[in-house]
């Protein structure tokens, strides 16, 4: 941003010169007539002296309008670059204190101190990341070989763009230093521990977070970071469950320097040419001889790759595999094989795992004791295949077990990974951030389907919030909810029949005419169950599927003022049915959409069909979550449309049932001719021509605002199990079924 | 002149123009000088992270790709011995302590110690024992066995209880399949005494695996022991009660929002957190209360809080608070867990965990955080403005969840036991292992069976959460038993009538061979996930088959069949009775004519005792009740019945062998004795009873027969 700034000032004396210029002009102006006697000419001077002035003000606006944005990234290489070499030099002294080596018996609790998160509105714990400083031994000689890796700066720039970030070393909850810990091989162990402890904050390494993907060195290759470290958190690659702090550390994948520079368009899943793929090349001899006796055994499935032995070593090398002589591209060869063999090498992880899944190649992982990257929230389970490496030899036949629709979605769930979690260090450092925090501020965790389902899958498949198989028990009834207007008659009438119904258990009307009181409680009719009247402040169709508190029971039927057909017998069945499936729509009217095939559109169907998408809900039974989901959740301005409309409330709460159960509705009883002689019916107003048509339009628009469509269609509708029986009425539980 | 004017006119408004930008960019410049200054003079500790431009070192140079050349080195293959002798005792893994050898050949089998003479053995653990020998996995031969259990009781390891068994160390040293506990498995509730409570069992477990309640985080092996839950002796041994949510009310909130009730420790180990309750106590809708009267000299210890604290104890009633609130606050005791963790759990309060460092029961397989609160003793005062931020949703979800918890791994201390044996089975046999799916969602690890594939979509439970749809296509598995004679046999029209279906993938018939249970086998011949299951002199048409196969495509989990039957409690007998009378109900469906998912075939099989699969075969009888016990229990929802032409009564059948079957007086009886039979083994009556049967949307409607799709069914 200062570079910015600095960039305005040069700008301003531009405008400076423009200004004087004009000045000039303007003076020549006054003073022209004299000097020049042809005044055409002099005038078509001056008027282009005069555009090109306001020109030249116009285009300085543009640029004061638009250019600061571009001119950031172009500052950086210009003026005031900031370099790595600025960084202050610190001078560890050889007295410095050591920490001392990691604690294995450190958890959240024990030495996390978990009151510098504290509580915070958001869950979102706040980190810091120490200025780079550039620490040399007493000698002048520095502490790591590389200093900050390319890897390390992009992984720290990601942490102080995102929003985990803070400035404020007070504020923060973890900290991470600038000294890059990423390859041990670089380090100078001794000299980079006393590094760690200088920092300000280092407290015995409490709250700090160290990112690690090569740990260990020859001979032995330890399987975490040999920097002793105190309490800090070790995002390590490559743990082995010996000294993986369960809960406490992190373990993350190694990532491959390829990812950067080869772009793998994913590929459809399915067979491809190879069914297995061995790539790596320091394979340990007797691993080697074990693949080559697999290939022998089962030939062209098989391809083991080597290094090429005529290439020199460096990014050539790495780009290419060979097999007798046959040279091949690497990464890209992997896109051609079902499974890739990711073998331990000296350490645990490799990168390889990362380039193996990002051609969507299914991992198959032989390293024993190896903790999987992000193990704690991925579940390698359905993205790999993880065979211990005594059997090897049986690798083949194990992977041959597997069906075909499992490989596939592997392979499709290997990208994902990916994608979300391996492609860049951003995607690594943000993953280790979240887990992190997912333990902090464990009830706002992440969930399970959230870390694992790939987009397509999160989009396709449904979680009902009523997810227990649960059948609710008899006793506590229904509560009808009656939207009524002005039709007070039938509204009585109504009332009077539902009252018959024995699991009903309140009655709510719900008044929609503002202009005109409901009638007083004398008139009302008498019924055994409690009756309430809600007015309400708009005549809103929406006031029908408001969350009312009076609504006790979880199951709600919601019946039109002028519904007076329905038997005793058949709302009671109707509740029983619901009761069998609490999380749907269980109604009396069916209705159909169908694709019109000739205007490319959805259309809406109240004849006699054979199928059943939604059911009407101006008699339905429903649970009362509905209810609350339609009144906040409703997706997109379908709420506010519908109201507007005064038309379609009933299938936008078909599509918003369906939607989030991925189910569809059941219809019960027979068709029912649902007129009266003294009301317009939902019948009587389907037939209208134009009502047919404003429906068609609202499936349209309620498809598109769902941007899917999620009504799901069935053929069955729900009859008591002895309806139409050759057997005696007065036996059957519900014998007024269907009559009319 | 005019001109001149007007030409000066516009030169000074250009003029004004450029001036307002000129005293406007003042200001912007200014702004941004002072911080560029800011940046030069020093060096600013708090800036964010430059984004260093310079070109900078790869963390691993591409020369240095294969610098692992560990060739040189030991052979990995010694480096697998070297971990197997150098990981013992408290840093023991499957790698390093585990025999896997022993399980290769014959799956995963256990193997219990007979039990000597005059060995005193708990209730509890004897339960265990015996739920173990009656599982799938037991195997009486030593040489087979994968797991070895020790008969010596080992639960309470409290050297201050009466349960306490002694000389443990010299019990154990001598069993000769000992070998310093390799593949064994210890089970334990509790360990240590007064006043520190440790968790050593008081002998040398050597390599052996632990099941153990109120494991620290400290001393668990990841991957090696099992946590279990604390469970009471009342615990069910079978079954158990289900849990306490009947219904999910909207809104999701209590009476309370968090109750806890129990007893405060004034000093001592597990203090702390109970001590400080009262801070959080606001006697509305967050109620914790606390006593002191516990123990024989509690007058000794009291504070200053105790008599105000134990009078309003005494006005609240425990259960009440139980399931009349939103979260129940799980604390430390003296150990890391409690009874009250299950209790809550049953309850539908979601538990709200403060035991810092307690391993949860099962963490290996269950993600808690879908069904508890997980706090932190540390931030007590924030635990109710913690709960109060839970969205309803959330709510909704933990609540549904701590109930499908507890009916899948924690009801009975059969789930229990079974579910530790899964676990580690699971270890062993990698490759057919359950993902975290399939433990945390319904019907629950114990009734996914991995072996049957490694396909999620392949089973009928996960079709909803992996947005796809069954195959819709069935096979028809037809149970013949009599030899083909004449071309006017049932069996031939049926054939003709399923064979027309335009869902018809095959049909496979087989002949039994005098078992029952062969009906039910996992056919590898059976490619679809629908398996339409007959009798040789079912009648059927197409147009039922049809519409019974579209019904199934809604609800792939299910048994959806023609006939039905129904049980009922006979209370005069006080047994379950068994009714094929026609009623309003029915709680199953005949599997002579029914559709459903293949898996049940597998599950039939491998899941079933081979008890209750041998009474079925030796009677002839009760294969479809037993199926239709299993398939309840597995989705605890009634199967449906569709409709159908021509009823399938029983005493009207024709000349065919069942109709001989049918008419047998023991028959009828045998069925009856099967019902009570089969509940005794699930613990329970897995049976619902449905109201409904599903029937084409324009059955017998008035409306013209040439718009009915199945109008076949209609007609007699």
């Amino acid at each position: 941003a200062n570079v910015t700034c600095v960039y305005f000032s040069r700008f301003l004396f531009i405008l400076k010169c423009d200004v004087s210029c004009m000045c000039a002009s303007g003076k020549y102006s006054s003073r022209g007539p004299a000097l020049i006697p042809r005044m055409k000419t002099k005038h078509r001077i001056y008027y282009i002296t005069l555009f090109s002035v306001v020109l030249l003000g116009l285009i300085a606006t543009g640029m004061f309008q638009f250019w600061p944005h571009s001119i950031e990234s172009t500052a950086d290489w210009g003026l005031d670059r900031r370099s790595v070499h600025d960084a202050p030099l610190i001078r560890l002294p050889v007295s410095n204190p050591i920490p001392e080596r990691g604690d294995l018996s450190c958890r959240m609790h024990t030495c996390f101190d978990v009151y510098r998160c504290g509580y915070n509105p958001k869950n979102r714990i706040k980190v810091y990341i120490y200025p780079l400083q550039r620490f040399v031994d007493e000698v002048g000689v520095p502490i790591s070989s590389t200093g900050l890796s390319r890897e390390y700066n992009n992984l720290l720039s990601a942490i102080s763009d995102s929003e985990f970030y803070t400035d404020d070393v007070t504020r923060a909850c973890l900290f991470v230093p600038s000294i890059d810990v990423l390859n041990q091989n670089s380090l100078r162990i001794r000299e980079t521990a006393q590094a760690l402890a200088m920092l300000p904050r280092w407290d015995k390494g409490m709250n700090h977070l160290l990112f690690n993907m090569l740990p260990g060195g020859p001979p032995d290759y330890n399987t975490a970071l040999d920097v002793p470290r105190d309490r800090a958190l070790l995002a390590g690659g490559g743990f082995s469950t010996w000294t993986y702090r369960q809960g406490y550390d992190v373990s993350i994948p190694v990532y491959s320097p390829l990812s950067a520079d080869v772009e793998l368009p994913e590929r459809q899943p399915g067979p491809r040419r190879y069914f297995i793929l061995s790539s790596q090349t320091a394979i340990h001899r007797e691993y080697r001889a074990e693949l080559e006796r697999l290939k022998e055994e089962n030939g062209e499935a098989l391809l083991l790759l080597d290094k090429c032995s005529n290439l020199s070593q460096g990014v050539a090398s790495a780009r290419k595999r060979c097999y007798k002589g046959q040279v091949f591209d690497y990464p890209q060869i992997l896109q051609e094989s079902s499974f890739c063999v990711v073998l331990r090498g000296a350490r645990l992880g490799q990168a390889t795992l990362s380039d193996v899944l990002q051609a969507g190649c299914v991992p198959v992982i032989l390293a024993d004791s190896y903790i999987l990257p992000f193990s704690e929230v991925l579940d390698w389970k359905r993205a790999s295949v993880v065979i211990p490496e005594e059997k090897l030899p049986e690798m083949y036949t194990i992977l041959k077990s597997i069906p075909h629709r499992q490989v596939e979605e592997m392979q499709r769930q290997a990208r994902w990974f990916w994608d979300a979690y391996f492609s860049s260090m951003k995607a690594i450092g943000m993953t280790t951030l979240q887990i992190i925090n997912d333990r902090i501020y464990p009830y706002a965790a992440c969930t399970y389907e959230q870390w694992n389902n790939p987009p397509l899958v999160k989009w396709s498949s449904v979680n009902s919030p009523l997810f227990l198989p649960l059948i609710p028990p008899r006793s506590p009834g229904f509560t009808a909810v009656v939207l009524t207007y002005d039709r007070i008659e039938s509204l009585f009438r109504v009332i009077t029949e539902i009252s018959k119904v024995p699991s009903l258990a309140k009655l709510l009307v719900v008044w929609n005419n503002q202009n005109k009181s409901p009638p007083e409680d004398s008139l009302w009719p008498k019924i055994a169950a409690p009756l309430k009247v809600v007015r309400t402040k708009e005549n809103k169709l929406s006031n029908r599927f408001f969350p009312y508190d009076e609504i006790e029971t979880e199951a709600v039927l919601a019946i039109d003022d002028d519904i007076i057909m329905l038997t005793s017998d058949e709302l009671q069945f109707g509740y029983e049915v619901w009761r069998e499936f609490p999380d749907r729509l269980v109604g009396y009217p069916g209705r159909l959409h169908l694709w019109d095939h000739e205007m490319g559109k959805w259309k809406y169907e109240s004849e006699w069909t054979n199928e059943v998408s939604m059911v009407l809900t101006g008699a339905a039974f429903y649970h009362k979550y509905f209810n609350y989901l339609y009144t906040y959740k409703m997706p997109g301005d379908i709420k506010n449309w519908v109201d507007a409309h005064m038309n379609c409330e009933d299938i936008a709460m078909n599509f918003l049932v369906a939607n989030i159960t991925g189910k569809a509705p059941i219809k019960v009883t027979p068709r029912k001719k649902f007129k009266c002689p003294e009301c317009t019916a939902i019948d009587g107003l389907s037939l209208d021509q134009t009502h047919m048509v404003e429906r068609s339009e609202c499936i349209n628009k309620f498809a598109s605002v769902f941007g899917t469509m999620p009504l799901k269609v069935v053929e069955h509708r729900a009859d008591p199990v002895l309806y139409k029986d050759d057997f005696p009425e007065k036996l059957k539980s519900f014998p007024n079924i269907g009559s009319l | 002149m005019q001109a001149k004017k007007r030409y000066l006119f516009l030169l000074s408004a250009g003029a004004c123009l450029v001036l307002l930008f000129y005293f406007g960019g003042v200001q912007l410049p200014a702004s941004g000088r002072n911080r560029h200054d800011r940046s030069h003079n020093g060096y600013r500790p708090d800036q964010p992270w430059p984004h260093f431009s310079d070109p900078l070192q790869q963390f691993l140079p591409w020369d240095q790709l294969d610098t692992e050349e560990y060739n040189i080195h030991i052979s990995p293959r010694q480096k697998r011995d070297v971990n197997t002798s150098v990981y013992k005792g408290k840093r023991c893994r499957m790698d390093s302590c585990f025999d896997f050898s022993a399980c290769k050949k014959n799956d995963f089998k256990v193997y219990v110690y007979p039990q000597q003479k005059g060995e005193k053995i708990s209730e509890s653990y004897q339960n265990i024992l015996s739920t173990i020998e009656g599982s799938r996995f037991y195997t009486t031969d030593p040489g087979q066995a994968c797991l070895f259990i020790l008969s010596l009781d080992t639960l309470d390891r409290d050297s201050l209880s009466p349960q306490y068994v002694h000389n443990l160390k010299t019990k154990v040293q001598n069993l000769h399949l000992w070998n310093n506990g390799r593949n064994h498995l210890i089970f334990n509730l509790y360990s240590g005494t007064w006043p520190d409570y440790t968790e050593d069992l008081g002998f040398d477990i050597g390599q052996a695996m632990l099941a153990k309640a109120s494991i620290s985080t400290e001393n668990f092996r990841p991957n090696f022991d099992v946590s279990i839950p604390l469970f009471s002796k009342e615990h069910p041994r079978t079954g158990g009660d289900r849990g306490y949510l009947k219904y999910n009310s909207i809104p999701p909130f209590r009476k309370y929002m968090l109750v806890f009730k129990g007893k405060r420790y004034l000093t001592g180990i597990g203090s702390d957190t109970r001590n400080a309750l009262y801070h959080v106590h606001n006697q509305e809708d967050v109620v914790l209360l606390t006593t002191c009267k516990h123990g024989k000299d509690w007058q000794k210890h009291k504070d200053a809080r105790c008599d105000k604290d134990n009078a309003e104890y005494d006005k609240y009633d425990y259960r009440e608070m139980l399931h009349n609130s939103t979260f129940c606050l799980v604390p430390r005791g003296r150990r890391l867990g409690s009874f009250r963790f299950l209790e809550a759990l049953q309850a539908a309060c979601v538990p709200v965990m403060l035991s810092n460092g307690w391993e949860l029961p099962f963490s290996e397989i269950i993600n808690w955080n879908t069904a508890a609160v997980i706090g932190d003793e540390r931030l007590l005062l924030q635990i109710p403005s913690t709960v109060r931020s839970i969205h309803q949703d959330k709510i909704l979800a933990l609540r549904q969840q701590t109930q499908f918890l507890w009916e899948a791994y924690f009801s009975s201390m059969e789930k229990i036991v079974l579910t530790t044996l899964e676990i580690i089975q699971d270890r062993v046999l990698q490759q057919e292992s359950r993902s975290t799916l399939m433990w945390n969602s319904h019907p629950g690890g114990l009734f996914a069976l991995p072996q049957y594939s490694a396909h999620l979509g392949d089973f009928p439970f996960y079709y909803a959460t992996l947005g796809i749809k069954p195959y819709p296509k069935f096979t028809a598995v037809i149970h013949a038993v009599t030899p083909l004679v004449s071309q006017s046999q049932p069996i031939l029209k049926l054939l003709v009538a399923v064979a027309k279906s335009p869902y018809c993938a095959q049909v496979r018939s087989h002949k039994r061979v005098c078992v029952m249970s062969s009906r039910f086998l996992p056919y590898e011949t059976i490619v679809t996930d629908a398996v339409l299951s007959l009798d040789e002199d079912t009648v059927l048409s197409t147009t039922e088959v049809d519409f019974a196969f579209t019904v199934w495509q809604s609800f792939p989990e299910r048994l959806v069949g023609y006939p039905a039957r129904s049980h009922f409690w006979d209370s005069n007998k006080e047994r379950w009775g068994y009714t094929s009378k026609w009623t309003n109900d029915y709680s199953m469906v005949l599997t002579g004519a029914a559709i459903y998912h293949r898996y049940y075939h597998f599950l039939y099989t491998n899941f079933l005792p081979a008890s209750l699969k041998g009474m079925v075969d030796q009677l002839a009888n009760c294969e479809d009740i037993l199926m239709n016990f299993l398939v309840s229990a597995v989705t605890k929802l009634p199967p449906i019945k569709v409709t159908q032409k021509k009823q399938y009564k029983e005493t009207m059948m024709g000349q065919s062998s069942r109709a001989s079957r049918w008419a047998d007086p023991d028959h009828f009886a045998q069925r009856q004795t099967c019902m009570n039979k089969f509940a005794s083994w699930f613990g329970g009556m897995p049976l619902v009873h449905s109201q409904m049967r599903l029937d084409p949307v324009l059955f017998k409607d008035q409306v013209s027969i040439l718009r009915k799709k199945y109008r076949d069914i209609e007609r007699l």
